[in-house]
Protein backbone atom coordinates (compact mmCIF):
# COMPACT_ATOMS: atom_id res chain seq x y z
CA UNK A 1 0.00 0.00 0.00
CA UNK A 2 1.09 3.17 -1.02
CA UNK A 3 0.63 5.21 1.85
CA UNK A 4 2.50 2.52 4.21
CA UNK A 5 5.39 2.89 2.00
CA UNK A 6 5.45 6.66 2.09
CA UNK A 7 4.82 6.71 6.31
CA UNK A 8 7.88 4.21 6.17
CA UNK A 9 9.94 6.80 3.13
CA UNK A 10 9.80 9.63 5.96
CA UNK A 11 9.02 7.80 9.37
CA UNK A 12 12.70 6.29 8.76
CA UNK A 13 14.40 10.03 7.71
CA UNK A 14 12.26 11.31 10.52
CA UNK A 15 13.77 8.99 13.70
CA UNK A 16 17.34 9.11 12.22
CA UNK A 17 18.11 12.45 11.03
CA UNK A 18 20.25 13.75 14.02
CA UNK A 19 21.21 17.53 13.19
CA UNK A 20 17.64 19.28 11.89
CA UNK A 21 16.17 18.96 9.09
CA UNK A 22 19.00 19.31 6.66
CA UNK A 23 20.44 16.14 8.12
CA UNK A 24 17.55 14.10 6.65
CA UNK A 25 17.95 15.50 3.24
CA UNK A 26 20.38 12.25 2.22
CA UNK A 27 18.39 10.23 4.34
CA UNK A 28 15.27 10.72 2.42
CA UNK A 29 17.18 10.38 -0.99
CA UNK A 30 18.05 7.05 0.15
CA UNK A 31 14.64 5.95 0.44
CA UNK A 32 12.98 7.94 -2.52
CA UNK A 33 15.68 7.41 -4.73
CA UNK A 34 17.27 4.03 -3.87
CA UNK A 35 14.33 2.38 -2.30
CA UNK A 36 11.24 2.66 -3.51
CA UNK A 37 12.31 4.40 -6.68
CA UNK A 38 10.06 7.03 -6.70
CA UNK A 39 12.30 9.59 -8.85
CA UNK A 40 15.62 9.97 -10.09
CA UNK A 41 18.78 11.69 -9.39
CA UNK A 42 18.21 14.82 -11.65
CA UNK A 43 14.31 14.99 -10.28
CA UNK A 44 14.96 14.60 -6.43
CA UNK A 45 17.44 17.44 -7.58
CA UNK A 46 14.93 19.78 -8.49
CA UNK A 47 12.96 19.25 -5.46
CA UNK A 48 15.85 20.12 -3.62
CA UNK A 49 17.00 23.02 -5.12
CA UNK A 50 13.36 24.48 -5.37
CA UNK A 51 13.13 23.72 -1.94
CA UNK A 52 16.16 25.71 -1.44
CA UNK A 53 15.24 28.69 -2.96
CA UNK A 54 12.21 28.75 -1.09
CA UNK A 55 11.89 29.59 2.38
CA UNK A 56 10.46 27.42 5.79
CA UNK A 57 12.13 24.04 7.23
CA UNK A 58 13.42 21.86 4.41
CA UNK A 59 12.22 18.67 5.77
CA UNK A 60 8.95 19.17 5.14
CA UNK A 61 8.58 20.93 1.99
CA UNK A 62 10.34 17.67 0.85
CA UNK A 63 7.94 15.72 2.39
CA UNK A 64 5.18 17.97 1.60
CA UNK A 65 5.96 17.41 -2.51
CA UNK A 66 7.09 13.60 -2.34
CA UNK A 67 4.07 12.90 -0.46
CA UNK A 68 1.90 14.62 -2.67
CA UNK A 69 3.85 13.24 -6.09
CA UNK A 70 3.42 9.76 -4.55
CA UNK A 71 -0.26 9.71 -3.06
CA UNK A 72 -1.91 13.18 -3.70
CA UNK A 73 -3.61 15.35 -0.64
CA UNK A 74 -3.37 12.33 1.66
CA UNK A 75 0.03 11.35 0.84
CA UNK A 76 1.28 14.38 1.11
CA UNK A 77 -0.25 14.20 4.58
CA UNK A 78 0.93 11.16 5.39
CA UNK A 79 4.44 12.33 4.42
CA UNK A 80 3.82 15.46 6.90
CA UNK A 81 2.78 13.48 9.50
CA UNK A 82 5.76 11.03 10.04
CA UNK A 83 8.46 13.76 8.99
CA UNK A 84 7.01 15.54 12.29
CA UNK A 85 5.01 13.81 14.78
CA UNK A 86 7.49 11.02 15.95
CA UNK A 87 9.78 13.30 17.16
CA UNK A 88 7.89 16.13 18.30
CA UNK A 89 5.84 13.34 20.40
CA UNK A 90 9.03 12.17 22.27
CA UNK A 91 9.43 15.60 22.71
CA UNK A 92 6.51 16.35 24.44
CA UNK A 93 5.76 13.31 26.39
CA UNK A 94 9.72 13.03 27.30
CA UNK A 95 9.85 16.90 28.20
CA UNK A 96 10.72 16.21 31.79
CA UNK A 97 12.98 13.51 31.59
CA UNK A 98 14.55 15.09 28.92
CA UNK A 99 15.08 18.28 30.71
CA UNK A 100 16.95 16.67 33.49
CA UNK A 101 19.26 14.81 30.76
CA UNK A 102 19.68 17.73 28.59
CA UNK A 103 23.50 18.29 30.01
CA UNK A 104 23.95 14.96 30.47
CA UNK A 105 26.99 13.77 28.48
CA UNK A 106 25.78 10.48 26.64
CA UNK A 107 22.87 12.74 25.08
CA UNK A 108 25.37 15.36 24.19
CA UNK A 109 27.71 12.43 22.76
CA UNK A 110 24.23 11.40 20.01
CA UNK A 111 24.37 14.22 18.09
CA UNK A 112 28.46 14.55 18.25
CA UNK A 113 28.72 10.97 16.83
CA UNK A 114 26.53 10.71 14.44
CA UNK A 115 27.62 13.80 12.35
CA UNK A 116 29.73 12.13 10.88
CA UNK A 117 27.82 10.08 9.46
CA UNK A 118 25.14 12.41 8.20
CA UNK A 119 28.60 14.04 6.54
CA UNK A 120 29.23 10.99 4.85
CA UNK A 121 25.81 10.60 3.07
CA UNK A 122 25.96 14.07 2.88
CA UNK A 123 29.18 13.95 0.63
CA UNK A 124 28.06 10.53 -0.92
CA UNK A 125 25.01 11.82 -2.30
CA UNK A 126 27.31 15.12 -3.17
CA UNK A 127 29.29 13.27 -5.91
CA UNK A 128 26.32 11.70 -6.76
CA UNK A 129 24.85 15.16 -8.18
CA UNK A 130 27.84 15.48 -9.93
CA UNK A 131 28.03 12.64 -11.53
CA UNK A 132 24.12 13.03 -12.95
CA UNK A 133 24.96 16.77 -13.97
CA UNK A 134 28.29 15.76 -15.73
CA UNK A 135 25.95 12.31 -17.77
CA UNK A 136 23.13 15.07 -18.78
CA UNK A 137 24.80 18.53 -19.15
CA UNK A 138 28.56 17.42 -19.85
CA UNK A 139 31.35 17.77 -17.83
CA UNK A 140 32.13 21.26 -19.41
CA UNK A 141 29.09 22.49 -18.32
CA UNK A 142 29.06 20.84 -15.40
CA UNK A 143 32.77 21.85 -13.90
CA UNK A 144 32.16 25.50 -15.24
CA UNK A 145 28.75 25.75 -13.31
CA UNK A 146 29.98 24.56 -10.05
CA UNK A 147 32.83 26.81 -10.09
CA UNK A 148 30.65 29.86 -10.96
CA UNK A 149 28.02 28.50 -8.39
CA UNK A 150 30.39 28.43 -5.66
CA UNK A 151 32.07 31.46 -6.14
CA UNK A 152 28.87 33.19 -5.99
CA UNK A 153 27.45 31.39 -2.99
CA UNK A 154 30.56 31.16 -0.72
CA UNK A 155 32.81 33.91 -1.98
CA UNK A 156 29.77 36.45 -2.64
CA UNK A 157 27.59 34.97 -0.40
CA UNK A 158 24.87 35.66 -3.06
CA UNK A 159 21.17 34.35 -1.79
CA UNK A 160 21.04 30.92 -2.97
CA UNK A 161 17.49 31.61 -4.81
CA UNK A 162 19.04 33.72 -6.35
CA UNK A 163 21.70 31.54 -7.62
CA UNK A 164 19.04 28.94 -8.01
CA UNK A 165 17.28 31.62 -9.89
CA UNK A 166 20.34 32.54 -12.56
CA UNK A 167 20.74 28.57 -13.02
CA UNK A 168 17.45 28.03 -14.20
CA UNK A 169 17.57 30.87 -16.54
CA UNK A 170 21.09 30.29 -17.79
CA UNK A 171 19.43 26.24 -18.16
CA UNK A 172 16.85 27.85 -20.33
CA UNK A 173 18.87 29.94 -22.37
CA UNK A 174 21.03 27.28 -23.08
CA UNK A 175 18.76 24.80 -24.28
CA UNK A 176 17.16 27.27 -26.55
CA UNK A 177 20.48 28.10 -28.43
CA UNK B 1 -6.27 25.22 37.57
CA UNK B 2 -8.75 27.47 35.74
CA UNK B 3 -12.09 28.39 37.26
CA UNK B 4 -15.31 28.91 35.79
CA UNK B 5 -15.40 32.75 35.59
CA UNK B 6 -11.55 32.19 34.27
CA UNK B 7 -12.62 29.50 31.62
CA UNK B 8 -15.07 31.63 29.65
CA UNK B 9 -12.88 34.67 29.27
CA UNK B 10 -10.19 32.14 28.47
CA UNK B 11 -12.29 30.57 25.75
CA UNK B 12 -13.00 34.12 24.24
CA UNK B 13 -9.36 34.89 23.54
CA UNK B 14 -8.64 31.57 22.78
CA UNK B 15 -9.21 32.44 19.28
CA UNK B 16 -6.91 35.67 19.14
CA UNK B 17 -3.94 33.13 20.83
CA UNK B 18 -4.49 30.71 18.10
CA UNK B 19 -4.53 33.76 15.49
CA UNK B 20 -1.16 34.96 17.24
CA UNK B 21 0.32 31.74 17.18
CA UNK B 22 -0.64 31.19 13.62
CA UNK B 23 0.79 34.46 12.91
CA UNK B 24 4.32 34.08 14.43
CA UNK B 25 4.91 30.76 13.33
CA UNK B 26 4.04 31.58 9.55
CA UNK B 27 6.11 34.47 9.60
CA UNK B 28 9.07 32.28 10.58
CA UNK B 29 8.03 29.58 7.83
CA UNK B 30 8.31 32.50 5.42
CA UNK B 31 11.16 34.46 5.91
CA UNK B 32 13.53 31.44 7.15
CA UNK B 33 15.51 30.55 4.18
CA UNK B 34 18.05 28.16 3.98
CA UNK B 35 16.46 25.35 6.44
CA UNK B 36 14.68 25.32 10.30
CA UNK B 37 18.26 25.67 11.50
CA UNK B 38 18.86 28.72 9.93
CA UNK B 39 15.62 30.16 11.27
CA UNK B 40 16.28 29.58 15.03
CA UNK B 41 16.67 33.34 15.26
CA UNK B 42 13.53 34.00 14.03
CA UNK B 43 11.78 31.75 16.67
CA UNK B 44 13.20 33.69 19.18
CA UNK B 45 12.45 37.35 18.28
CA UNK B 46 8.67 36.31 17.82
CA UNK B 47 8.46 33.64 21.00
CA UNK B 48 10.83 35.97 23.36
CA UNK B 49 11.18 39.47 22.45
CA UNK B 50 7.64 39.95 20.49
CA UNK B 51 4.82 37.49 22.21
CA UNK B 52 6.73 36.84 25.36
CA UNK B 53 5.60 33.53 25.29
CA UNK B 54 8.40 32.42 27.43
CA UNK B 55 11.92 33.15 28.75
CA UNK B 56 15.43 33.40 27.22
CA UNK B 57 16.38 30.39 29.37
CA UNK B 58 13.31 28.47 28.34
CA UNK B 59 13.96 28.79 25.12
CA UNK B 60 17.46 28.00 25.59
CA UNK B 61 16.29 24.82 27.52
CA UNK B 62 13.63 24.06 24.62
CA UNK B 63 16.48 24.23 21.57
CA UNK B 64 18.91 22.20 23.83
CA UNK B 65 15.98 19.28 23.93
CA UNK B 66 15.15 19.78 20.45
CA UNK B 67 19.13 19.40 19.26
CA UNK B 68 18.98 16.51 20.95
CA UNK B 69 16.10 14.41 19.30
CA UNK B 70 16.32 13.58 15.10
CA UNK B 71 14.02 15.21 12.82
CA UNK B 72 13.46 18.85 11.85
CA UNK B 73 14.31 21.41 13.99
CA UNK B 74 12.15 23.83 12.68
CA UNK B 75 8.61 21.81 13.30
CA UNK B 76 9.40 20.57 16.76
CA UNK B 77 10.28 23.87 17.85
CA UNK B 78 6.99 25.03 16.69
CA UNK B 79 4.90 22.05 18.16
CA UNK B 80 6.31 22.50 21.35
CA UNK B 81 6.29 25.84 21.71
CA UNK B 82 2.57 26.13 20.60
CA UNK B 83 1.51 23.12 23.00
CA UNK B 84 2.74 24.92 25.55
CA UNK B 85 0.89 28.43 24.52
CA UNK B 86 -2.70 26.25 24.10
CA UNK B 87 -2.11 22.62 24.81
CA UNK B 88 -3.01 20.15 21.11
CA UNK B 89 -4.88 23.41 19.56
CA UNK B 90 -2.13 25.50 19.58
CA UNK B 91 0.28 22.99 18.62
CA UNK B 92 -1.47 22.09 15.16
CA UNK B 93 -1.95 25.64 14.79
CA UNK B 94 1.53 26.38 14.86
CA UNK B 95 2.90 23.28 12.67
CA UNK B 96 0.09 24.05 9.98
CA UNK B 97 1.19 27.62 9.64
CA UNK B 98 4.96 26.61 9.69
CA UNK B 99 4.73 24.33 6.94
CA UNK B 100 1.40 24.30 4.85
CA UNK B 101 2.07 28.07 3.19
CA UNK B 102 5.93 26.55 1.60
CA UNK B 103 4.66 22.88 0.55
CA UNK B 104 1.82 24.77 -1.21
CA UNK B 105 4.52 26.49 -3.32
CA UNK B 106 6.48 23.71 -3.39
CA UNK B 107 3.43 21.56 -5.21
CA UNK B 108 2.56 25.08 -7.10
CA UNK B 109 5.87 25.32 -8.84
CA UNK B 110 7.06 21.91 -9.18
CA UNK B 111 3.88 20.86 -10.37
CA UNK B 112 4.10 23.84 -13.33
CA UNK B 113 7.88 22.25 -13.84
CA UNK B 114 6.59 18.70 -14.26
CA UNK B 115 3.98 20.10 -16.53
CA UNK B 116 6.64 21.28 -19.45
CA UNK B 117 9.01 18.25 -18.20
CA UNK B 118 9.27 16.86 -22.39
CA UNK B 119 9.70 20.94 -23.65
CA UNK B 120 13.52 20.87 -24.52
CA UNK B 121 14.60 24.21 -22.61
CA UNK B 122 12.93 23.11 -19.61
CA UNK B 123 14.53 20.49 -19.37
CA UNK B 124 17.69 21.99 -19.46
CA UNK B 125 16.79 24.17 -17.10
CA UNK B 126 16.33 21.58 -14.36
CA UNK B 127 20.01 19.72 -15.64
CA UNK B 128 21.50 23.51 -15.07
CA UNK B 129 20.49 23.20 -11.62
CA UNK B 130 21.74 20.13 -10.39
CA UNK B 131 25.41 21.32 -10.28
CA UNK B 132 24.34 23.91 -7.96
CA UNK B 133 22.40 21.93 -5.09
CA UNK B 134 25.64 19.81 -5.88
CA UNK B 135 27.84 22.70 -4.42
CA UNK B 136 25.45 23.73 -2.30
CA UNK B 137 25.25 19.69 -0.53
CA UNK B 138 29.44 19.90 -0.70
CA UNK B 139 28.97 22.94 1.61
CA UNK B 140 26.52 21.16 3.71
CA UNK B 141 28.71 17.97 4.20
CA UNK B 142 31.93 20.23 4.50
CA UNK B 143 29.99 22.44 7.80
CA UNK B 144 28.90 18.28 9.26
CA UNK B 145 32.72 17.38 8.84
CA UNK B 146 34.09 20.53 9.99
CA UNK B 147 31.42 20.52 13.16
CA UNK B 148 32.57 17.01 13.94
CA UNK B 149 36.18 17.91 13.96
CA UNK B 150 35.50 20.37 16.08
CA UNK B 151 33.25 18.39 18.86
CA UNK B 152 34.77 15.13 18.52
CA UNK B 153 38.81 15.97 17.89
CA UNK B 154 39.96 15.49 14.56
CA UNK B 155 41.51 11.96 14.97
CA UNK B 156 37.96 10.54 16.27
CA UNK B 157 36.13 12.46 13.66
CA UNK B 158 38.06 11.09 10.99
CA UNK B 159 38.20 7.46 12.20
CA UNK B 160 34.26 7.60 12.47
CA UNK B 161 33.87 9.02 9.09
CA UNK B 162 36.27 6.38 7.62
CA UNK B 163 34.23 3.55 9.15
CA UNK B 164 31.16 5.58 7.87
CA UNK B 165 32.41 5.16 4.32
CA UNK B 166 33.31 1.44 4.60
CA UNK B 167 30.15 0.62 6.43
CA UNK B 168 28.12 2.59 4.00
CA UNK B 169 29.40 3.05 0.83
CA UNK B 170 31.60 -0.02 0.20
CA UNK B 171 29.60 -2.42 1.92
CA UNK B 172 25.96 -0.72 1.48
CA UNK B 173 24.58 -1.03 4.85
CA UNK B 174 21.64 0.73 5.15
CA UNK B 175 22.40 4.01 7.81
CA UNK B 176 19.76 3.02 9.92
CA UNK B 177 22.11 -0.01 11.26
CA UNK B 178 25.41 2.53 11.89
CA UNK B 179 22.71 5.03 13.83
CA UNK B 180 21.20 2.84 15.77
CA UNK B 181 24.39 1.09 16.71
CA UNK B 182 25.96 4.45 17.40
CA UNK B 183 22.80 5.52 19.55
CA UNK B 184 23.57 1.89 21.61
CA UNK B 185 26.93 2.24 22.00
CA UNK B 186 26.42 5.80 23.30
CA UNK B 187 24.52 4.59 26.42
CA UNK B 188 26.32 1.66 27.16
CA UNK B 189 28.85 2.50 29.86
CA UNK B 190 32.14 2.73 28.39
CA UNK B 191 34.65 0.27 31.19
CA UNK B 192 37.66 2.32 28.86
CA UNK B 193 35.97 5.65 29.80
CA UNK B 194 37.29 6.20 25.83
CA UNK B 195 33.86 8.51 25.63
CA UNK B 196 35.19 11.67 26.66
CA UNK B 197 32.97 14.70 26.52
Amino acid sequence: MIYWSIFLAFFIPGILGYGGGPASIPLVEKEVVDRYGWMTTQEFGEVLAIGNALPGPIATKMAGYIGYMEGGVLGSAVALFATIAPSLLLMLVLMVTLLKYKDSPQVKNITKLIRPVIAVLLGAMTVQFFITSTESSGAVQTIILTIISFWMLEVKKVHPAFVILLAIVYGGVAGLI
Amino acid sequence: MVGNKERKSAEASSLKVNANIFAAFFRIGLLGFGGGPSAIPLFHIEAVKKYKWMTDDEFGDTLALANTMPGPIATKMAGYIGYRINGVIGCLVALFASVMPTVLMMILLLGILQKYKGVEWVNSMSQAVVPVVGVMLAVLTWDFLKKSGQSLGWLRAIILTVLAVILMEVLSIHPAFLIVALLIFVFIPSKKGGEAP
